[in-house]
């Protein structure tokens, strides 16, 4: 059967790093975990023509691309906020006070992990594990991750991004 | 290339510079660099170059060395001298002190017993080469092993070898790692695989992540032999998407190896060819089960499958798959160099070799350490660990992650090995160890297992994944002080529902937490139903 390539979403320029990730694969659908990497990675979120676009090129059901985007963790199917803080959720970092820092955090934003504030300048979301142990409790802002955060640090750093 | 431009490529590569007569070696694994040793780094080069010492003394960044918490650590050769805590400011005064009196207040002191017990095979690289360059790596012997099987070797004899050391997986469940290769090499099929399982999930473990930020050849170069040996061709690394610094550290070292012949086609200037590609996990704690790791490497949803069949035998697309841990792989070379009895005469009767432990929590010296099986959990905690912190008491330590257990003080001097920490409810694990003062609410601690375990549950069978949301559920109820002793007894009763009908290990272990704490710890679940009381003040009672 012929199989023609569909087109992109849109024009953006992004989608040809998505586009060289597939190709790189041999557009198998082996790659649809790889594929979803980029798309993330390049945009931040996967959404629903991202998604659709993926299913098209890799000749995967939408379901199945569904199913993927939304078994893993990693994939997030809405878009994040202009700052991230991550708290480690490890056993190491929960015993050494990681959940009194997000409930800082949610309280003073009036946020749950998970959530993104109303105007859309912090997204609040906890990790499994971030492999920083020795460093316990563990926050990433922005990916940058900072070791040994009190309730009191994490407020701090945050309130540079949301006092500008 | 072979084995004899490999020994010449090692001397060229000792010889190319006069050894500069002081080198910094600095701390760049993800632990130091988030104390911001980058930073250091780059104000130790800038402090060499106004003064003009370029010649004199190098900057180096090299993998970790162990001790995360007094992070930035660096170590000055030819004096071994350790700093911690070091920051830009310090710059100055260390470049100052170089081949006199070192900077007295940043000293870590090397002669402790975090440092002097340990025992490093798999660790040796780890604070001394630059992660980033192959030369280094084959410097110290690096790759020699993988020549030597090719040149010498036949695949049995490797795999005898390999049986010989007596090594055990390290991920967690102690097969035999040369039964597992046998078994592999023996199943027939037109292509075979081999996978190393990097997805380390456990929360509290940071053993693989250290290692393929230090030595990433090391697991490439266990990961070659272990192909030979089997007879694949093609290998996957898969690494959690969580470690960015990991997975570019391994493209740069898979990228290196290729062009020296050391991956790729025809190793060594033989017939043998081995390919290895990174595949990124993508956050889901079931993927370290083999089956599970499978389907996400075929694009799949990450379910495990009922076994038999073994992976050995039917495995990624349905070929024979070999997949072992990293830290399995990575004392491979190390045996092939040294041989099989010298590996066996480490450890104890029933394990064999050492085991990297991520010392963590309510301990003084959390970071990354190697010691010998069969050390008792006092030395690792009490010397090694430095002990507890701030007047606080030892409680329980806890290995194996959210398939292990806590155990209590009253095994403290019971060796660490696999058959004993079975013995007492809690398992070896990946390597995960967490250390709990009386600050710790133990059915909190169980809780926060099963909340893991119940986010974590795939969702195929029935009995993990109802079964892990009912004991959360009670688990809740005995927390918020609204538990009756009916609910303990019903807990109870799931535990071993759970535990015997799951499917795969996540479910079948998932109980273990809540096993272990009602083993050691039974009146704090009884202090909260009957009492309605938390003994560490940890939980808010509703009443």
């Amino acid at each position: 059967m012929h199989f023609t390539k569909p087109s992109p979403p849109s024009d953006d320029k992004r989608w040809r790093i998505v586009e060289a990730t597939m190709r790189r694969h041999g557009y198998d659908h082996n790659a649809l975990i790889e594929t979803l990497h980029s798309v993330q990675q390049t945009f931040g979120y996967l959404d629903t023509e991202a998604l659709q676009y993926v299913a098209k090129a890799l000749r995967v059901p939408l379901s199945k691309v569904y199913g993927v985007a939304t078994f893993y963790h990693f994939f997030t199917l809405k878009p994040q906020g202009e700052h991230t803080c991550v708290v480690c959720m490890g056993t190491a970092c929960y015993i050494k006070g990681a959940p009194h820092v997000v409930a800082a955090i949610s309280e003073k934003y009036q946020i749950q992990p998970g959530e993104t504030t109303a105007d859309g300048k912090l997204s609040l979301l906890t990790a499994r594990c971030i492999g920083a142990c020795g460093l316990a409790p563990a926050v990433v802002f922005d990916g940058e991750v900072a070791g040994k955060v009190t309730p009191e640090e994490a407020l701090q750093r945050i309130g540079r991004w949301t006092d500008q | 290339m072979t084995p004899e431009e490999l020994r010449r490529l090692a001397e060229s590569h000792e010889e190319a510079r006069p050894e500069p007569r002081h080198c910094i070696k600095v701390c760049v694994a993800a632990g130091c660099l988030s104390a911001g040793s980058d930073r250091v780094r780059e104000a130790l080069q800038n402090e060499i170059a106004q003064r003009g010492l370029e010649n004199e003394c190098e900057v180096k960044g090299v993998g970790c060395l162990g001790l995360c918490t007094a992070g930035p650590l660096m170590l000055v050769e030819p004096d071994g001298v350790m700093y911690q805590r070091v920051t830009e400011e310090d710059a100055p005064a260390i470049v100052e002190s170089l081949g006199k009196k070192s900077v007295e207040q940043l000293v870590c002191p090397s002669d402790m017993s975090f440092f002097t017990k340990q025992y490093k095979i798999v660790l040796e690289n780890s604070g001394v080469i630059d992660p980033e360059k192959i030369e280094d790596y084959i410097a110290r012997d690096g790759y020699t092993a993988l020549a030597r099987v090719l040149e010498e070797m036949t695949p049995q004899e490797v795999i005898d070898e390999i049986t010989r050391s007596g090594l055990r997986g390290r991920g967690g469940a102690g097969y035999p790692t040369g039964l597992k290769w046998s078994t592999v090499a023996k199943a027939g099929g037109s292509r075979k695989f081999v996978i190393c399982n990097a997805d380390e999930g456990d929360p509290g473990a940071f053993m693989d992540r250290s290692v393929l930020e230090s030595d990433p050849h090391r697991v490439l170069e266990g990961m070659a032999i272990a192909a030979y040996a089997v007879g694949a061709s093609q290998g996957f690394l898969y690494v959690r998407a969580e470690y960015p610094l990991a997975v570019k550290r391994l493209r740069t070292a898979i990228r290196q190896a290729e062009r020296l012949g050391l991956l790729g086609n025809n190793i060594c200037g033989t017939t043998f060819s081995f390919h290895v590609d990174i595949r990124l996990g993508a956050g889901a704690f079931v993927c370290g089960e083999e089956t599970a790791l499978i389907a996400s490497i075929e694009g799949k949803r990450g379910q495990p499958r009922p076994r038999p069949p073994y992976p050995a035998e039917y495995g990624l697309w349905g070929y024979p798959t070999l997949i072992n841990n990293v830290e399995t792989f990575a004392n491979v070379a190390p045996i092939i160099r040294n041989g099989g009895d010298w590996f066996a005469s480490i450890g104890t009767e029933k394990s064999k070799g050492t085991k990297v432990f991520a010392l963590a929590g309510r301990v003084r010296n959390t970071g990354l350490i190697e010691v010998p099986m069969g050390i008792t959990l006092r030395e690792i905690i009490f010397d090694i660990g430095g002990g507890i912190p701030d007047g606080h008491r030892f409680k329980a330590v806890q290995t194996g992650g959210p398939s292990g257990g806590c155990i209590p003080e009253q095994y403290l001097d019971m060796p660490v090995d696999y058959d004993s920490l079975a013995k007492v409810g809690s398992i070896m694990g990946s390597g995960g160890m967490i250390v709990m003062d009386e600050t710790s609410c133990m059915v909190d601690v169980a809780k926060f297992f099963m909340d893991f375990c119940v986010s974590e549950s795939c969702g195929k069978c029935v009995p993990c994944r109802v079964g892990t949301a009912q004991m959360y559920h009670l688990l809740n109820k005995i927390t918020s002080g609204e538990a009756t002793m009916e609910d303990l007894a019903l807990l109870e009763e799931l535990c071993d529902m759970v535990k015997y009908t799951s499917l795969c290990g996540l479910g079948q272990t998932a109980p273990n937490p809540v096993l272990s704490t009602l083993q050691y710890f039974r009146e704090e679940y009884i202090a909260h139903i009957v009492d309605k009381q938390c003994p560490a003040g940890v939980c808010q009672m509703r009443q």
